[in-house]
């Protein structure tokens, strides 16, 4: 039996539904919610600001700290909460999806912190996070070469599909995700991880229908960063 | 195709192209790239002769000489203070800088101490990491009671006004002491507090509808409105 039909309804090459929003957190410098479908993430931007311990500080460039967060009531099961093996491997790629875009070298010796919490997850979180901290990072104000927008493609039973969640995740037959993030401008790519197994081809076509699912995201991500100034 | 993409006023993201072809150059807030000019930064296109430039419209507050400002000690050091003005970089306040002469070895704390809210004018500025202050000039001092508010540095010119109109009428209406920092920081101290919530709920309301038109007539209306 193969993937014919998702479960949901959507196309293979469909996102799910996206909500965004910016300016979530009051005290923050620069906030974002960034929803797909059921997952949900919060991006708070705070800095840049002077880091302490001063040695942690670079007198050349800025420094970029992301943290990743789940809440424990955001999956079925309880999560322990706090920092794991996995929340910092997840800081540790999206720090680097977006240091390459943010203009770090202004601001030496200080530091940009980015808080992503994900309040419900429905796989695709690391993206969703993504998402929301390049629009949090926009909001901000802190000078940007380019945006960042993140989906995740898969391999579903034979099929390639967009933005996968959590049941395509655990299909029966295997799956294979593939979270990517991409810049808006330049289309270069600055995530990209891979848990399964996937051809040559097949991860060429994933890659290349990635591409379109960030192209929305970044409209999305556009559209709202816009709206805040509109309204009147 | 050369020339503008966008139009002045326009808002931007950040990557987005304003312009392209070498008729224009970059201005703050944008890069170029190629022949191509970017914006850096969310904010509005400012068009001035030949320059392109990105008025941000968030961030954090980027210090100028001569400015004032409104700011809060954060460390008695020797010689000196350093005070928080809510740009990246904490500045420094020069003990030779206060209005009084002070005494070598003196207790510095005895003169500003933490937590005190000072109204400063920046006097220095190299490449916006180094920022000293002065306390020598009219109307700066050190300020006793009163509360702060943030607003965003760039809706700042709005709160004034032109030749300080809003700001003006604000005062008259409430009856409050208010200094606008160029920072953003807004001190209002009034005889009730009364006075300072509502001095506080029109600055936040012309904070909110900064970019609307007949935005005067609003505020008059709602300072004389409410003070009957």
């Amino acid at each position: 039996m193969s993937y014919t039909k998702r479960d949901d309804g959507r196309k293979f090459d469909e996102l799910r539904k996206i909500k965004a929003k910016v300016g979530v957190v009051k005290r923050a410098d620069g906030s974002a919610m960034f929803q797909m479908g059921d997952t949900i993430a919060i991006a708070s931007v705070y800095g840049p600001r002077e880091l302490h311990p001063r040695f942690l500080q670079n007198p050349e460039r800025g420094v970029l700290r992301c943290n990743y967060d789940m809440a424990s009531f955001s999956v079925t099961e309880r999560k322990k909460p706090g920092p794991s093996r996995r929340s910092t491997e997840i800081s540790l790629v999206t720090e680097k999806a977006l240091a390459s875009v943010i203009d770090l070298d202004l601001f030496p010796n200080t530091v940009i912190d980015v808080f992503i919490e994900i309040i419900q997850a429905n796989a695709g979180t690391r993206c969703a996070g993504i998402s929301a901290a390049a629009m949090a990072l926009a909001h901000a104000g802190i000078p940007m070469r380019d945006m960042v927008a993140a989906v995740s493609v898969g391999k579903v039973g034979d099929k390639i599909v967009l933005d996968l969640d959590k049941e395509e995740e655990d299909f029966e037959e295997g799956a294979t995700d593939i979270p990517v993030a991409m810049t808006a401008r330049k289309r270069e790519i600055t995530l990209l991880q891979l848990d399964g197994e996937v051809t040559k081809d097949e991860l060429m076509e994933a890659i290349k229908m990635a591409r379109k699912g960030c192209e929305e995201i970044y409209k999305i991500q556009v559209k709202t960063l816009k709206e805040i100034y509109k309204n009147g | 195709m050369t020339g503008l993409i966008m139009n002045e006023r326009d808002i931007v993201v950040p990557g987005e192209k304003i312009a392209s072809g070498m008729d224009y150059l970059p201005g703050n807030g944008t890069f170029r790239e190629g022949e191509d000019i970017y914006s850096s930064q969310l904010g509005l296109v400012g068009v001035n002769g030949r320059f392109v430039k990105v008025i941000p419209l968030t961030g954090k507050y980027t210090p100028r000489e001569g400015d004032i400002v409104v700011g809060k000690v954060v460390d008695v050091g020797f010689g000196m203070w350093n005070v928080d003005i809510g740009s990246a970089y904490s500045a420094i306040l020069n003990m030779r800088e206060t209005s009084e002469f002070i005494d070598r070895g003196a207790d510095l704390s005895h003169y500003y101490d933490f937590n005190d809210v000072v109204i400063a004018q920046v006097t220095k500025v190299v490449r916006y990491k180094d920022v000293n202050l002065t306390m020598k000039g009219q109307g700066l001092r050190k300020v006793k009671g009163g509360k702060i508010i943030d607003v965003t540095p760039s809706k700042v010119p709005r709160i004034i006004g032109k030749q300080g109109s809003m700001i003006k009428m604000i005062k008259e209406g409430t009856g409050c002491n208010i200094v606008v920092g160029q920072n953003g920081k807004v001190w209002i101290k009034g005889e009730r507090i009364e006075d300072e919530v509502k001095a506080t709920e029109v600055i936040l309301k012309i904070e909110q509808e900064s970019h609307t038109q007949g935005l005067t007539d609003t505020i008059k209306n709602i300072l004389e409105g409410k003070g009957k």
